[in-house]
């Protein structure tokens, strides 16, 4: 549930769904975010530049030469958008994963929190259905969730100074795809060859906040010979 | 060949900027676009083109570009200090926030922004850029746009369109703000801050450091303390957000911002005063004043007429 609006400067907002960082949440936070995108296709509003979903909030930046935060906030109240039918639903994307310990960077740490072996947690991951929160830092990066509660574990102490591209790391409840060489702290399981970012192309990321992926484990010879399109 | 510039020296950060790309930050693609919308404005205005035409952005030491082919129709805005060379290596110092014509051969010479940071060149008719997702603009980070998404670099060529118009040269006495003061609004986590903490960023001098780009500007001052938590949900960043790590200095987020983050901010600027935030060089003191969103509107309002006077 929507639970407040709040101004950030002058030129956007913020809508406020609550403390939760749970599914539930998320989708109604993907469901404004929908309609948002969705108003702003078919120009029933004016002015808006961006609209920024995160875990329990949407950030919607407008132009205010065209539109006011009370307008755009008038806007969103007076309709019922949860009856909103969307032109795009969304889809689901299956990503291919290798486990190899070339790139398990984090497995025995992992080993050791979860009293898990390699295997298990390999299946754990395969058999989780991951749903996008959003997308961000930096381009085309996903925040997956829920991961299986026995596989949490913290971020690193000290993290990475780089982390290669492809790579797929999980903290907490969550999984994440670094779409660039960048540094960071999240428990590297394994490495994906799927380009999840190509400015290039008329989707420039494969996925968008509240779309549905799954992993597929491949061998790293099969890394060699993948093609992305 | 057709009409460009080669460039000679490609400046320490000059990249090619327009108004912004929007609609994609929930793909983690910041806006970028132009640091100093004013001087971005003007100096398209003073070409005669379309005030949203991609420009030449440059910050301190800019491009030393030597014209090929036809006579060009540019202006540079800003505070700038800068020469034109001609065929002969005859000087002449340029005359910013004016237009002027380049011929054959001229060198036009970006020797350094003054007091200030970003200034711009526009040419008559626009560079001839490839649009990423509508825009021009560069974001150097993510490598999108123009120029394989990098600043410019030495021996590369800048090719622009070349039309043919009753070409006049116009003037502007821009009206440099040299004040700093900057107005700001409470930011989404005010209440994470000490009530001291809340006094001292609003009445305190911050000094703008070194730590400072198109990303973002790291303030140096009395420390801000957190007294709920040093960290909040990561969410989507608006540009002028003023966020504070656990180090207690803050950092105020500009137009090559993160999409999204996980630090409280104690405030906002406002738009207002944003061109002039963004002018500051490492060392100016800073003091913020605390606005509501009516002064903020408002204030947006007399902006909007100072650049329609252009």
């Amino acid at each position: 549930m929507l639970k407040k609006i709040s101004n950030i400067g002058d030129c956007g907002i913020t809508c406020d769904f609550g403390d939760g960082v749970d599914k539930k949440t998320n989708k109604e936070v993907i469901k404004l975010f929908n309609f948002i995108q969705e108003s702003v296709k078919n120009k029933k509003i004016k002015g808006i530049l961006n609209y920024t979903p995160s875990y329990n909030k949407l950030i919607i930046n407008f132009d205010l030469g065209e539109v006011t935060s009370g307008e755009v906030i008038e806007f969103i109240k007076s309709n019922d958008y949860s009856k909103t039918v969307f032109s795009e639903k969304s889809k689901l994307v299956e990503i291919p994963i290798c486990y190899d310990e070339e790139f398990a960077l984090d497995i025995k740490r992992l080993e050791e929190k979860t009293k898990l072996n390699f295997n298990e947690i390999v299946k754990e991951h395969l058999n989780t259905d991951f749903f996008v929160y959003m997308i961000g830092f930096v381009p085309g990066q996903p925040f997956l969730g829920d991961l299986k509660k026995n596989l949490y574990h913290d971020r690193l102490d000290t993290p990475r100074v780089k982390i290669n591209k492809g790579s797929v790391g999980i903290v907490e409840k969550f999984c994440t795809i670094y779409t660039f060489e960048s540094p960071g702290g999240w428990n590297i399981i394994g490495k994906t060859p799927l380009d999840l970012f190509n400015i290039k192309k008329r989707e420039a990321s494969m996925l968008s906040p509240g779309d549905l992926v799954k992993f597929k484990s491949v061998k790293k010879k099969d890394l060699l010979t993948f093609k992305n399109e | 060949m057709s009409n460009h510039f080669k460039i000679l020296r490609p400046g320490i950060n000059s990249t090619f900027q327009d108004l912004g790309r929007f609609g994609l930050q929930h793909l983690g693609i910041a806006p970028s676009g132009c640091m100093d919308r004013s001087l971005f404005s003007l100096s398209n205005k003073l070409v005669g083109n379309k005030v949203s035409e991609g420009a030449l952005e440059f910050a301190y030491q800019g491009p030393l570009l030597e014209l090929v082919g036809e006579s060009a129709f540019v202006a540079v805005s800003g505070k700038v200090n800068f020469n034109i060379i001609n065929k002969n290596n005859k000087i002449k110092q340029g005359a910013p926030n004016e237009s002027f014509i380049l011929s054959n051969g001229d060198k036009i010479d970006i020797l350094s922004t003054i007091n200030s940071v970003y200034g711009y060149l526009s040419i008559f008719g626009g560079f001839k850029l490839d649009e990423t997702k509508g825009s021009v603009s560069t974001l150097v980070r993510a490598k999108i746009g123009p120029n394989n998404g990098d600043k410019l670099k030495i021996d590369e060529k800048i090719f622009f369109n070349t039309s043919s118009a009753d070409l006049k040269t116009k003037k502007f006495e821009f009206d440099f703000d040299s004040d700093n003061t900057i107005r700001a609004m409470q930011g989404l986590q005010f209440d994470y801050f000490s009530k001291k903490s809340q006094e001292d960023f609003f009445s305190k001098e911050y000094k703008v450091t070194k730590l400072t780009d198109r990303m973002g500007m790291r303030l140096d001052g009395e420390k801000l303390e957190n007294v709920i938590s040093k960290n909040i949900k990561s969410e989507g960043i608006t540009k002028g957000s003023v966020q504070t790590p656990g180090d207690g200095q803050p950092i105020i987020l500009l137009s090559d911002h993160p999409t999204i983050g996980g630090y409280p901010k104690i405030a906002n600027v406002i738009t207002a005063d944003y061109d002039k935030l963004v002018q500051k060089i490492p060392g100016s003191k800073l003091k913020f004043k605390l606005v509501d969103l009516g002064v903020a509107e408002s204030a947006f309002q007399d902006y909007i007429k100072k650049l329609n006077l252009f």
